[in-house]
């Protein structure tokens, strides 16, 4: 509400115009929830915050965050990337169940591990081509489009498990481990991977036209193509790119439980990586990609997720909050809505 | 005109060849017990598809129907058993569906967004609330419930139509005459077909929104009060998922989601494939769950790619006239 007052203020100083651009800014809503979130912490269980180093890594609730945020993160940034092209991917949590079974197939099989892991990502990769051949070559809606493998990629899980008997999905591998629950000194290796790829997402998307390709396509697909850019190639491209990240996430997410559980892991991923673009500020009307926003989006829901948990709160309320929450920042970012407070607020005055 | 009756044909189609083909293996699926059975079993999805078809008709959609159906179990397993009197408990999920629905309804069409996230936000603040009243499945026990569960009305052949077919039946027959037959049927198919020109012709779009929605409460409701009937039990993770079961059989039924193109009547022979596969991978014993899944994504795909031809031929068509 502070914004209103702003234009009253004379002199213009370069200070307030700062302010002014920085409240108008995407990024204000997600993170005064956030900070909102970590006050109200701050005050109920101070513990959160405590940071400690134990089996030489660090500990804390914060760590936990960042721990447990990034497979859903991973995921959530690559739907960034689809929601930029106007699309949805609805299949991101059965890609992860998928990608779980043939992990545990493979290392029964007997295969090198580090095969396993290229194997997994290919995995991941030929499931968002599935997901692009059908949205970008057989124009197929992508809600409908990504709804054929969210419904049949759970079966195929449970089928994948069923080539060795499937009654032992449980497996052990150094390597897949060590990504996803080691620690490279102090710093757990999945935070360092993420950061890595990230990385590599941010080049690809900003320091190469691809980024600009998605965002004309998913902006205005006719002026897109009209400028000659070839747009089913585009959302072919990022639909596997979707399932390249949620490969990734399916690895660390398996590798985590040490087993397969097709029909249960990354259950609502798809929603919780919506939610995170849309807190994010990304509008599923396509055409913007908000990467370091949506970390922030999928940053909010995490530390929401182990607030809940940590204050001792029932693990049911998580639901409700989250959905109030998503209320919460639908309304605020809502013009309608804005105008009817700020009318209320003027009648009062 | 003819034309929008083509996807909802091609759907029958695929119900004929899958009944016929399932009974040449299974001579038992032609009785009429089993489809009885089928119609009973599945009443609750087909009635939840009904109510969804209206949604995405107007170019939107619903993703609270399975924790609707969920809350409505519980909150009904729980007030009967605090000695409410379950008719008026009926009415009163009944009411909270549609009221619920609107809410949904007001908050998209007030806020402008995405219905996606609206009912999405819906779907988890229902199944939280589900979580909260009660963790552990609660038995409803009432003499309204077993008086319910005791209707039979008998087909041919020794089968029988079970209450919760029949309402499903009504359910249909008032959703046919809402959509075709009422302004308000016109107005949904005029929002999702082409929403620009409904704006410029004064339709008034916040009222349509919420009565959408409204609608869609109240059938998912509907849906779930069959479903607790039937289970005579409230579960808190019941109809988890099953939105997507709905919206899948109104899928097949032939409504389009860009909107604008479908019948009502399109879910119920949706509902009907889903409940005929998964029959008949039932009877072939030897197959398990994961077929039903890998069958049902592998008919969505079929499904849609035949209604892309459907369309693309008939925009050919149109730009040869």
């Amino acid at each position: 509400m502070n914004t209103q007052q702003m234009p009253g203020s004379q002199n213009q100083s370069s200070f307030a115009a700062t302010l002014r651009a920085a409240l108008v800014h995407n990024a204000v809503w997600p993170i005064s929830v956030l900070v909102l979130i970590l006050v109200v912490n701050a005050i109920v269980a101070p513990a959160f915050f405590s940071i400690r180093i134990q089996d030489g890594r660090l500990f804390g609730s914060m760590i936990d965050v960042l721990y447990r945020g990034t497979a859903p993160a991973m995921i959530a940034l690559g739907m960034a990337v689809v929601i930029g092209t106007k699309g949805i991917d609805l299949s991101v949590g059965s890609i992860v169940a998928v990608v779980g079974s043939v992990i545990a197939w493979r290392i029964k099989e007997g295969d090198p591990h580090l095969v396993i892991l290229f194997t997994a990502l290919a995995v991941g990769i030929v499931c968002g081509m599935w997901n692009g051949l059908l949205v970008a070559v057989l124009d197929i809606q992508p809600i409908i489009a990504t709804l054929i493998l969210m419904v049949a990629g759970r079966g195929i899980g449970l089928m994948v498990n069923l080539i060795y008997g499937g009654t032992d999905p449980s497996f052990e591998s150094e390597l897949l481990q060590g990504l996803s629950v080691g620690n490279i000194g102090l710093i757990p290796t999945r935070l360092i991977l993420f950061v890595v790829i990230f990385a590599g997402l941010w080049l690809l998307l900003r320091r190469t036209a691809l980024g600009l390709f998605i965002e004309s396509v998913g902006g205005n697909p006719a002026a897109a193509q009209l400028a000659g850019i070839p747009s089913r190639l585009i959302k072919f491209s990022a639909y596997t790119i979707s399932g390249f990240m949620t490969g990734w996430a399916g690895i660390i997410l398996t590798a985590d439980v040490h087993t397969s559980d097709p029909v249960k892991v990354a259950m609502f991923s798809e929603l919780d990586a919506i939610l995170a673009v849309v807190i994010g500020g990304g509008s599923l009307m396509g055409g913007r990609i908000y990467l370091g926003m949506t970390l922030l989006g999928a940053l909010v829901i995490q530390t929401m997720v182990t607030s809940i948990l940590m204050s001792g709160m029932p693990p049911e309320y998580n639901l409700i909050i989250k959905a109030l929450l998503v209320l919460i920042i639908l309304l605020l970012q809502s013009n309608n809505f804005r105008a009817a407070v700020i009318a209320l607020l003027g009648r009062r005055k | 005109m003819r034309d929008r009756y083509l996807p909802l044909l091609a759907t029958i189609a695929v119900f004929a060849a899958l009944y016929i083909a399932g009974g040449m293996f299974y001579p038992r699926i032609f009785s009429s017990l089993v489809f009885g059975h089928l119609l009973a079993d599945n009443a609750f999805i087909i009635i939840a598809a009904i109510g969804v078809t209206f949604v995405i008709i107007s170019g939107g959609i619903d993703l609270s129907i399975g924790s609707m159906i969920g809350f409505v179990g519980v909150a009904m397993a729980s007030l009967i058993q605090a000695g409410w009197d379950p008719v008026l408990v009926l009415v009163l999920v009944l009411v909270f569906g549609l009221l619920y629905g609107a809410f949904q309804g007001f908050i998209i069409d007030f806020c402008d967004i995405q219905p996606f996230i609206a009912t999405l936000s819906g779907l988890f603040l229902l199944r939280g609330a589900c979580f909260m009243v009660n963790l552990n499945s609660t038995p409803i026990r009432s003499p309204f419930v077993s008086w319910f569960n005791n209707i039979y009305v008998d087909l041919p052949g020794g089968g029988f139509l079970t209450g919760g077919a029949l309402v499903m039946l009504f359910m249909l027959a008032l959703a046919i005459v809402i959509a075709h037959y009422t302004r308000f049927g016109t107005n949904v198919y005029a929002m999702g077909g082409d929403r620009p020109s409904a704006i410029l012709m004064g339709m008034p779009m916040r009222r349509t929104t919420v009565m959408i929605y409204a609608l869609a409460g109240f059938y998912s409701a509907v849906a779930g009060v069959i479903y607790a009937m039937n289970t005579s039990s409230g579960y808190p993770l019941a109809g988890n998922t099953l939105e997507l079961s709905a919206i899948a059989a109104s899928v097949l039924g032939g409504t389009m989601l860009t909107g604008g193109v479908g019948l009502v009547v399109g879910a119920l022979f949706g509902g009907m494939i889903l409940a005929l596969i998964s029959t008949i991978i039932i009877f072939n014993g030897s197959l398990n769950g994961a077929w039903i899944m890998i069958a049902t994504g592998f008919l969505l795909f079929a499904f849609i790619v035949i209604q892309r031809w459907i369309v693309s031929s008939f925009s050919s068509a149109a730009k040869a006239d």
